[in-house]
């Protein structure tokens, strides 16, 4: 049976479902009706609800709670969210599972309270210092936040690395039906191994020496071997856990790149276009981190342009363009500020681009007549050249040149040896001269 | 024969880093002794801070974490709310616990946090390199107040003890001194005391340990002992600042 319930309130409820029995957060809207809940429901199922003195607080005692073993979580809004990224890169570094909830407001600063998308590089960059990522699950609907939820606990505890819900406040903030039978008492994956790295307070024994839950190594040979196996984890998430849907992209020659409610937008203003004839289609990526490089790439076959629509100033149209790599022009459409797109402003968009399309379709018909034209002349030049008549009449010339050649050739030979016959022939005259005046001087002395 | 003494199997046998004359090596001990003693120490849960004691994990030889600096008390925290039984203790300096950690100890305090916080205060930042600390003394020279802690400048020492037994929270706060043996052994009996409150759920415990630095206070081992008890001591009075279970409840 569905129920009908918020955004907020239904991930909480997921996140118990799925055996979280640690929150540790902070209030900011508009994610308050997630400790809010937790904080009436932990008790019952005998889980611990605690609120932090600040968001710095909150993440560390999820440090503290996952480094114990716990399955645990924290949720906070765009500025929170920032205060919480020293954590979480020591959660990283520490190799911790953990969840965490962004419900994004507008920025910069203190921003607004209205929905927004612009933390994607925030989220999808690691957010806080060192090298490193998470993997960012984004729902476009209730129903879906429930799923990705209780997937990210076990996504977190598979690779021992923290998972983030990017939510954008209308997920959040919305009620809508879910299916909340399926998501109760969500047993954990089966493929996850047992958390004995986890400091529990035990007695160290061969099998389990004591632990250790650290992000300090001081020999820098030691940092970077430690790096370099968190980027193997990386490179393992992004080969298994990558999620994306896709829309009617089989045919389509615009494909549109959004995520979480701007997606919704971009579906509507998408059956319109269709409506016109626009052969138009959508990938959703559900990760970001994985971005789905080559869900996109799949629909290079008919796609002869991109549009990426946010609700930012643009933020995933880079990893759009680094998917698409220069081979088709990609364009951008956002809102921002806590602005969201209507649908009429995407439909403006595709037709735009539609309308660009057709010219450029224009401009390389134009462009493919005129090669069918120098193609045509040029096999019209080849025909002629192989003509027989214009073969023989090239021949006869050529042997005619050849003749007048060698004839030339001939004459110059002989004058070159009269003249040396001459030039000999002077040479002794003077040569004579000389020798009769030489006798005629020695009679006088 | 009979064994008089053995070093406690809290300690791991890493031989510390520590400066010579410092006293972590004793508050080490110390700790992992009074752990040993209660029987708490085999599944005790400790957190290390940022600052000299940053590689207490290598140390102490129960489960442990590093901590962010300044956190310690939030990650104690989480770790004691998913494992209340365990004895769970922070090891923290006065720049991590009454500097940038200020709101953590606080709250923890006055959550009432079953934990036992370790509060090494020498009035300066040693790991760095001599800076000023919230606990500097008032016209104490350091290497960000090379013309000594001018107090209308950047303000007055924090007493930590003193400010934490205002709340309801704690359960007991001492501050001790670890500058000769009978200090020492006062020292190890409040530690021990923190430990065993906590066990019994009294609520926040702490004891605040007076510390030398020679190396960052450019004096001899000696000096800088003498430096705690001329000086430090006159700033940070010793005592038990808050006992539940003492006669008419805290000090």
């Amino acid at each position: 049976m569905k129920k009908l319930l918020k955004g907020n309130e239904a991930i909480a409820e997921a996140a118990i479902q799925a055996g979280c029995r640690f929150f540790f957060g902070y209030p900011i809207t508009p994610q308050n009706q997630i400790p809010e809940y937790m904080s009436k429901r932990m008790p019952q199922v005998g889980g611990c609800f605690l609120q932090a003195e600040s968001e710095v607080a909150a993440i560390n005692m999820v440090y503290g709670a996952a480094g114990s073993g716990a399955r645990v979580m924290t949720s906070s809004s765009s500025p929170g969210i920032s205060l919480k990224q020293e954590g979480i890169s020591y959660i990283v570094g520490a190799e911790l599972p953990c969840v965490i909830v962004n419900m994004v407001r507008g920025g910069p600063g203190l921003g607004g309270i209205q929905p927004a998308q612009s933390d994607y590089y925030q989220a999808t960059r690691g957010g806080g210092h060192g090298d490193y990522r998470m993997c960012v699950l984004a729902p476009s609907s209730v129903q879906e936040a429930v799923d990705l939820t209780q997937d990210a606990f076990d996504i977190a505890d598979r690779y021992r690395n923290p998972v983030m819900i990017l939510g954008d406040g209308l997920i959040g903030q919305m009620m809508e039906p879910v299916d909340m039978d399926r998501a109760s008492n969500r047993a954990p994956a089966a493929d996850l191994p047992e958390k004995t790295w986890a400091a529990v307070g035990h007695v160290p024994t061969a099998e389990r020496p004591r632990a250790i839950i650290n992000s300090l190594y001081i020999d820098p040979t030691v940092l970077e071997k430690h790096c370099l196996k968190l980027e193997e984890k990386y490179k393992a998430i992004a080969a298994a856990e990558c999620r994306w849907q896709a829309e009617m992209t089989q045919d389509a020659e615009i494909v549109v790149v959004a995520y979480g409610t701007t997606s919704r937008v971009v579906r509507s203003a998408m059956r319109k276009c269709r409506e016109k004839g626009v052969r138009v289609g959508m990938i959703r990526p559900i990760t970001l981190w994985p971005f789905p490089s080559a869900a996109l790439r799949e629909t290079l076959a008919t796609a002869r342009a991109y549009l990426c629509v946010e609700m930012s100033t643009g933020q995933m149209v880079d990893d759009v363009r680094l998917a698409i790599n220069g081979e088709r022009p990609v364009s951008f459409y956002g809102r921002t500020g806590g602005m969201v797109p209507t649908v009429n402003d995407v439909v403006d968009e595709i037709l735009k681009l539609a309308r660009q399309q057709s010219f450029g379709a224009q401009v390389d018909d134009a462009v493919r007549v005129v090669g069918e034209r120098l193609d045509a002349l040029g096999k019209k030049i080849d025909a002629k050249l192989n003509d027989p008549e214009v073969v023989q009449k090239a021949e006869r010339l050529k042997k005619q040149a050849a003749d007048a050649a060698n004839a030339a050739a001939d004459g110059l030979a002989k004058g070159a040896t009269l003249l040396a016959q001459g030039l000999n022939k002077a040479a002794q005259a003077i040569k004579s001269e000389f020798d009769r005046d030489d006798n005629a001087k020695g009679g006088e002395e | 024969m009979a064994v008089v003494f053995q070093k406690t199997r809290m300690l791991t046998d890493k031989p510390f880093h520590y400066c010579p004359g410092c006293t972590h090596g004793i508050i080490h001990r110390l700790a992992a002794e009074a752990m040993e003693e209660l029987g708490i120490g085999d599944t005790a849960i400790g957190v290390a801070p940022v600052g000299c004691a940053v590689f207490a994990y290598d140390y102490f030889n129960c489960d442990m974490m590093e901590a962010a600096h300044g956190r310690a008390p939030a990650v104690a925290t989480g770790i004691k709310r998913a494992h209340p039984d365990r004895a769970v203790f922070t090891y923290q300096g006065d720049g991590d616990l009454a500097s940038i950690g200020t709101a953590e100890i606080v709250h923890a305090a006055t959550r009432g946090e079953r934990i036992t916080v370790l509060f090494v205060n020498n009035a300066i930042y040693g790991m760095t390199g001599g800076q000023m600390a919230p606990t500097t003394l008032p016209g104490q020279v350091t290497t960000t107040s090379p013309y000594g802690r001018d107090v209308n400048h950047c303000g007055y020492p924090v007493r930590v003890s003193e400010m934490l037994s205002t709340l309801n929270g704690p359960a007991y706060i001492e501050r001790v001194s670890v500058h000769d043996v009978p200090h020492i052994r006062k020292a190890k009996a409040a530690i021990k005391k923190a430990f065993q409150l906590q066990m019994e759920g009294k609520g926040f415990t702490l004891v605040e340990i007076l510390s030398s630095c020679p190396t960052n206070w450019g004096k001899t081992p000696k000096e800088a002992l003498d430096w705690v008890v001329s000086d430090m001591m006159p700033n940070y009075p010793l005592g038990v600042y808050k006992d539940i279970t003492a006669e008419g409840g805290a000090k």
